[in-house]
């Protein structure tokens, strides 16, 4: 087992993305994740790992800064919350464009416009369905405990490589601020040069005489050529969506109606669920963990043995529209959610389950 | 196939004087005839054969007229978005820190859309090299007013000419970036005549000797024509940039050794 900690959510981001081998990190102060770089600062990675923190001016620059250095195979990350994951969306666009691997940390705060510093998911249109310009998709991962935020680092950069493809863990300000107990994994040494070079033969690391010169870019001017790009990008999706989904499932062999949640509304709906309960309501929890791949089919399965599934977030019914998608209309579907940094309690979610789905 | 007009007898290895460099792509450029940005391509390609510094470069490339710069340099490049290529290259260099990195901008590019970006990366003394075409104006998107668009110039965005108490000033950037503290190297060149070429040639050169020891940021702006989007012939270009902009972007040395050499002309 690993060494056991007690840390905030962003400590264990910062914490894992040194362990896991992470060659930079760039970024920009936001509340409530500014402890990520706070954290990476006074840790002096590059004395431990020879990790490269860099404070930048803007979101806008993190965001290229991670862009030029993914161009070159190395094993970067930013994270910011919701205003600068949106001024980062030109990035991330031409990121998902070139084809470059990246974990991106959005601890997501209520919005719109500068909104407020509490929690939110309201970011999961912007993360899930583009938010940049194009068709493009990112691996969505969404953490509802510290211990993700530790472990998803881990498995972002996997995916990230694996896939050539930015990958965004979509947690929220709870998250990041609450501390738990968190199993941190056994530090992974930083690729070599050689390493590097010969796992990513695509990267731009200075062209040898041996091959052909590498350019990293999102253009190509001839449609036929731009349309066989899209093509290529979504074939990858395709893939993603085949072999990368991941979910959770608590209660629902025996249940009547599901609750659907990610993150952190997942951990209310638990206690939620046990309240339910012990009224003799027969109530499950579905948590996808991964948003994008979207667990489309499992959903769907469980639709056909259930009378009615109740969707709870921290939005104003987001990700909905997926479970709809996935259910049909077969069942009824509702979506109970605070909005603006509110953070549902367990009582007026059990309530919004007997009115709204049992009731209803 | 025409007979080729050098006959094959005399061009032998040992006649040759002076070729293309093998590090400029076999391709037709992109560029306008008469654009001096085919000239600057070149003067950078043959200084890092001349160093043999091809497998140790990473250069970046911008937005605007030279977006397609990484298809005609025979090096490892990254297509930047716009106005972010010294992001992109801070981070490169940070992380490579053997390597030579450059970006290459224009003056949309870098003085209005990337200006956070270059003054950070240059306040910072990053230690990579900044190649800074300015021709004032938009040449990519058909002739719009840029941030260095001489007052009084004509442009599509600028009819009647610039109008400074509604249009703003020209930006004297390179001034700005000389007078920080991270900056080792700044100089203001030329390309319309073979000795402003040569002195262009020695400028990359000493920038990228100067990257080798780690001394912050050199920046070289090239003053440039842009015949098409003035609406000129290349020869009358040439004529009206040295009556009219070299006169507000003065040539030669700026900054040198970290120093101050001349004094900044930030605003006339």
């Amino acid at each position: 087992m690993g060494e056991l900690r007690l840390m905030k959510g962003n400590e264990a981001v910062a914490e894992a993305a040194i362990r896991a081998g992470c060659d930079g990190y760039f970024g920009y102060p936001i509340t409530p994740q500014s402890e990520v770089m706070e954290y990476l600062m006074a840790e002096k990675p590059h004395e431990r790992t020879g990790m490269v923190v860099l404070q930048a001016e803007s979101e806008t620059a993190s965001i290229n800064m991670l862009y030029g250095a993914a161009g070159t195979g190395k094993m970067v990350m930013t994270s910011s919350s919701s205003p600068g994951i949106s001024l980062m969306q030109e990035g991330i666009s031409y990121m998902a464009g070139a084809e470059l691997p990246a974990v991106i940390v959005n601890v997501v705060r209520g919005g719109p416009g500068l909104g407020t510093i509490q929690p939110s998911q309201a970011d999961y249109f912007q993360a899930v369905k583009g938010g940049g310009h194009g068709d493009y998709k990112l691996v969505v991962l969404a953490p509802a405990s510290v211990q993700e935020m530790c472990d998803h680092v881990k498995l972002g950069f996997d995916l990230a490589f694996k896939y050539r493809n930015p990958v965004m863990i979509l947690s929220d300000g709870a998250i990041g601020q609450m501390m738990e107990k968190v199993v941190l994994f056994d530090p992974i040494p930083r690729r070599s040069e050689e390493d590097l070079i010969k796992q990513n033969p695509w990267a731009a690391t200075g062209k040898p005489k041996s091959r052909e010169h590498i350019i990293i870019t999102s253009l190509d001017l001839d449609p036929a050529g731009q349309e066989r790009v899209n093509l290529k990008l979504q074939a990858k999706y395709k893939k993603i969506e085949e072999n990368e989904i991941l979910y959770e499932t608590l209660g629902c062999e025996d249940a009547e109606f599901i609750f659907v949640a990610f993150g952190l509304s997942a951990r209310i709906c638990q206690k939620s669920m046990d309240l339910a309960r012990a009224k003799g309501i027969k109530i499950g929890l579905f948590r996808p963990i991964t948003l994008f791949p979207f667990p489309v089919k499992a959903i769907h399965d469980l639709g056909k043995k259930v009378k009615g599934m109740l969707v709870v977030e921290m939005n104003a019914g987001q990700m909905i529209e997926d479970v709809k998608l996935s259910v049909g209309c077969s069942i009824k579907i509702e979506h109970y959610g605070r909005f603006g940094g509110i953070i549902p309690t367990p009582d007026e979610v059990v309530k919004a389950l007997e009115t709204q789905i049992i009731g209803g | 196939m025409e007979e080729p007009f050098v006959k094959t007898e005399i061009r032998k290895d040992e006649n040759i004087v002076y070729k293309r460099t093998d590090l400029l792509v076999d391709r037709p450029l992109s560029y306008c005839p008469g654009c001096g940005h085919g000239v600057v391509h070149r003067m950078l390609m043959e200084t890092l054969e001349e160093m043999d510094i091809q497998d140790k470069t990473i250069g970046v490339s911008p937005v605007g007229c030279s977006v397609l710069a990484y298809d005609f340099m025979n090096i490892d490049m990254l297509g930047a978005a716009h106005g972010r290529a010294p992001a992109l290259a801070t981070a490169i260099k940070r992380l490579w820190p053997n390597k030579f990195v450059f970006t290459y901008q224009g003056d949309g590019d870098l003085a209005a859309i990337g200006t956070a970006e270059t003054i950070h990366a240059c306040n910072r003394g990053e230690n990579f090299t900044i190649i800074f075409i300015n021709n004032g104006i938009y040449g990519m998107t058909g002739g719009q007013m840029a941030p260095t668009t001489l007052p009084g110039m004509r442009s599509s965005t600028s009819p009647y000419g610039r109008d400074v108490q509604t249009m703003g000033h020209p930006l004297k950037i390179t001034e700005l970036i000389a007078n920080l503290p991270g900056v080792y190297y700044v100089t203001r060149q030329a390309v319309h005549t073979p000795s402003h070429v040569r002195k262009t040639k020695k400028a990359i050169r000493k920038a990228f000797e100067q990257q080798k020891e780690n001394k912050g940021i050199a920046f070289i702006e090239v003053v440039s024509n842009c015949n098409s989007g003035w609406k000129m012939t290349p020869v009358q270009s040439n004529k009206w940039m040295e009556e009219n902009m070299f006169p507000f972007y003065p040539l030669g040395d700026i900054k040198l050794d970290g120093k101050l050499i001349q004094k900044s002309e930030i605003a006339k």
